[in-house]
């Protein structure tokens, strides 16, 4: 990305970041802040060759949007309960998952998205587990979308009434724009991160509908502060439940698991 | 950056809808709404080349955070991104700021 920001500069040095040559010389810049629908084609010398203008008001998530609401009736007439796992990297989303699936596919069906830039090695760990799982590679992507999800739930064909879980590309950002048509998203955080992480990147966990503090376990190594970190997410959502774990030794997964067993009988 | 992929949607919604070279697209971005506006800006000139939009000017209407504060019902538009009333309190909705939108575009007749 570094070496993409300075191609950028380089044809930055106009007003605009445009070619120059671009074939008509229309008087705009970036930035500028004069209206553009009040008769501006009555200016023969601002706008040569004519135009007009069309109002198109169109939101551009719209189609995000749209498929997501089809993802989330295609959940809805499944009883499936979908629940989009968004987390920086490393925070132990793929661990999480493992150890839910060990403690408690004798009682639920459950199933994995697991979304990457690249390589397979997160679906291995999970399809080791004996749990079905369909890997999507986005490529240059930082995000799963409704329409990567779509394609990845008609490959992994879940069974009604189980319990897919999405786990989204590592990244507190851009996640947290794109709606899947999941019934939650949680939001998973470690105590090997800053404790002031939701300030920092507060869509992701005004987004969230729970927050999972994971590695709690290695809480006595770190200079990590619970509450404090748990004061800031809910200055930032004050409706954010809040699951403090360990998923490697285990520490409190009952609470995760009973907070799901809850989820699956509300959507069955 | 979710930029790249969201440009990429705005120019293919653009070319869906109109015809003829297309000279100026205007977009409404909130401050709320996650996307960086220079971002969009580097994204649109990648995503442009090629097509009919390329060489158009873009033109971005920025638009401030907006929050109803339940706690004293009082609504106001925030300085920054940050959700929170002057009263102190977090329990904010937000009434604006979020748009992402296409506002109209500018085609040569």
């Amino acid at each position: 990305m570094v070496t993409d920001l300075g191609g950028a500069q380089e044809h930055g040095d106009s007003d605009h970041g445009h070619p120059p040559d671009h074939g008509n010389d229309h008087p705009h810049s970036h930035g500028h802040d004069h209206p553009h629908d009040d008769g501006a084609a009555a200016d023969p010398v601002r706008h040569v060759p004519d135009t007009r203008l069309v109002e198109l008001e169109y939101d551009v998530l719209a189609k995000n949007d749209l498929l997501a609401a089809r993802n989330r009736v295609w959940f809805e007439d499944r009883g499936i309960l979908a629940l989009n796992l968004m987390s920086s990297p490393g925070a132990g989303k793929t661990s999480l998952l493992e150890r839910t699936i060990r403690d408690l596919s004798p009682e639920l069906m459950l199933s994995v998205i697991e979304g990457d830039q690249e390589t397979l090695l997160d679906a291995e760990r999970i399809r080791a587990t004996g749990c079905r799982v369909v890997q999507i590679n986005t490529g240059s992507g930082c995000h799963l979308d409704a329409d990567m999800l779509a394609r990845g739930l008609r490959s992994l064909d879940p069974p009604s009434q189980s319990v897919v879980f999405i786990e989204n590309v590592g990244n507190l950002v851009c996640p947290a724009l794109f709606d899947l048509g999941e019934r939650s998203k949680v939001v998973i955080m470690s105590v090997t991160e800053g404790d002031d992480k939701p300030l920092k990147y507060p869509h992701m966990f005004r987004a969230a509908d729970v927050l999972l503090l994971n590695k709690l376990d290695l809480l006595p190594y770190v200079n990590f502060d619970v509450e404090r970190c748990i004061g800031y997410a809910r200055q930032i959502n004050p409706g954010i439940e809040v699951l403090t774990v360990s998923a490697t030794r285990g520490d409190d997964l009952d609470r995760w698991y009973d907070w799901l067993r809850h989820r699956v009988t509300a959507a069955a | 950056m979710h930029e790249l992929s969201i440009t990429e949607s705005l120019v293919s919604a653009i070319l869906e809808r109109v015809e003829g070279r297309v000279q100026t697209v205007t977009l409404v971005i909130g401050r709320l709404s996650g996307l960086v506006p220079d971002s969009v800006r580097f994204c649109f000139d990648v995503c442009t080349q090629g097509t009919r939009l390329e060489g158009a000017a873009l033109d971005i209407i920025d638009i401030p955070g907006r929050v109803r504060c339940l706690t004293c019902d009082v609504e106001l538009e925030l300085p920054d991104t940050i959700l929170l009333c002057t009263c102190g309190s977090a329990n904010v909705d937000i009434v604006g700021g979020q748009e992402l939108r296409i506002k109209n575009v500018e085609v040569m007749v």
